[in-house]
């Protein structure tokens, strides 16, 4: 068992066109240097300095992860995970 | 270019009219491959703000999720700017992310006209387009 990401359209560059790959990690932030190993570029997309980016949505099963734990959300075999960039912008 | 119909240009319109002063936003969901906007879904603006617009995260999950399940895509993300043109903001380029979606702006500035525009946002590149309006797809 692994755990499930699932990669939207303009990130599937990273993961040679795949629509969802398989991680693991005990917390999100493991989870994302597993990811990372596997696909090279794809970690600096998700996070910066300062922590997960603050246009990129990632959701633990049906939960946005900023109200669960942010990087540290715990995370386990069977869990799917999905990034959606947020959709954003603005006159300023 | 984007083909789209009649009714659907209307009820954008009619969603930018009833939220100004605030920026509405939304998108028009159509079968995965097809370019035909279809399903129109208005998205809450979570900053409810008049020069910025983010849809609410736990609704853009269960959008996109309803999409993938019915082997839909965001043909179209559309939202409204309030007191300027209907055209990309720097903002705009820089937050899009979705290479095949069309881009529509409509502006509520003038209370006379309300202009409907189309753009592909690309890797930071604007591409103006022209917009087709049919009373039916054929």
């Amino acid at each position: 068992m692994a755990i499930e990401v699932r990669i939207p359209t303009i990130l599937r560059s990273y993961t040679d066109g795949a629509k969802a790959v398989n991680a693991k990690g005990s917390t999100l932030e493991e989870l994302i240097g597993d990811l990372e190993s596997r696909h090279p570029g794809l970690k600096s997309r998700l996070v910066d300095e300062s922590g997960l980016r603050r246009f990129v949505n990632v959701y633990l099963n049906d939960e946005d992860v900023r109200f669960l734990g942010g990087l540290g959300t715990p995370v386990a075999d069977g869990d799917t995970v999905t990034v959606l960039p947020a959709v954003a912008g603005g006159a300023r | 270019m984007l083909t789209i119909s009649r009714e659907l240009v209307d009820r954008i319109v009619a969603h930018a009219r009833a939220d100004h002063p605030d920026e509405a936003c939304g998108i028009v969901a159509g079968p995965a491959g097809s370019d035909r906007p279809e399903r129109f879904v208005p998205m809450e603006n979570a900053e409810r703000s008049p020069t910025f617009y983010r849809f609410d995260s736990m609704e853009q999950f269960r959008v996109w999720r309803e999409m993938d399940d019915r082997d839909e895509v965001p043909v179209v993300i559309y939202h409204s700017h309030t007191a300027t043109e209907a055209y990309p903001s720097r903002t705009d380029i820089g937050y899009a992310s979705e290479p095949d979606a069309h881009y529509v702006l409509v502006s509520t500035a003038s209370e006379e006209e309300t202009p409907f525009r189309s753009f592909r946002i690309n890797d930071g590149v604007v591409t103006e387009e022209d917009v087709k309006i049919v009373e039916a797809y054929g």
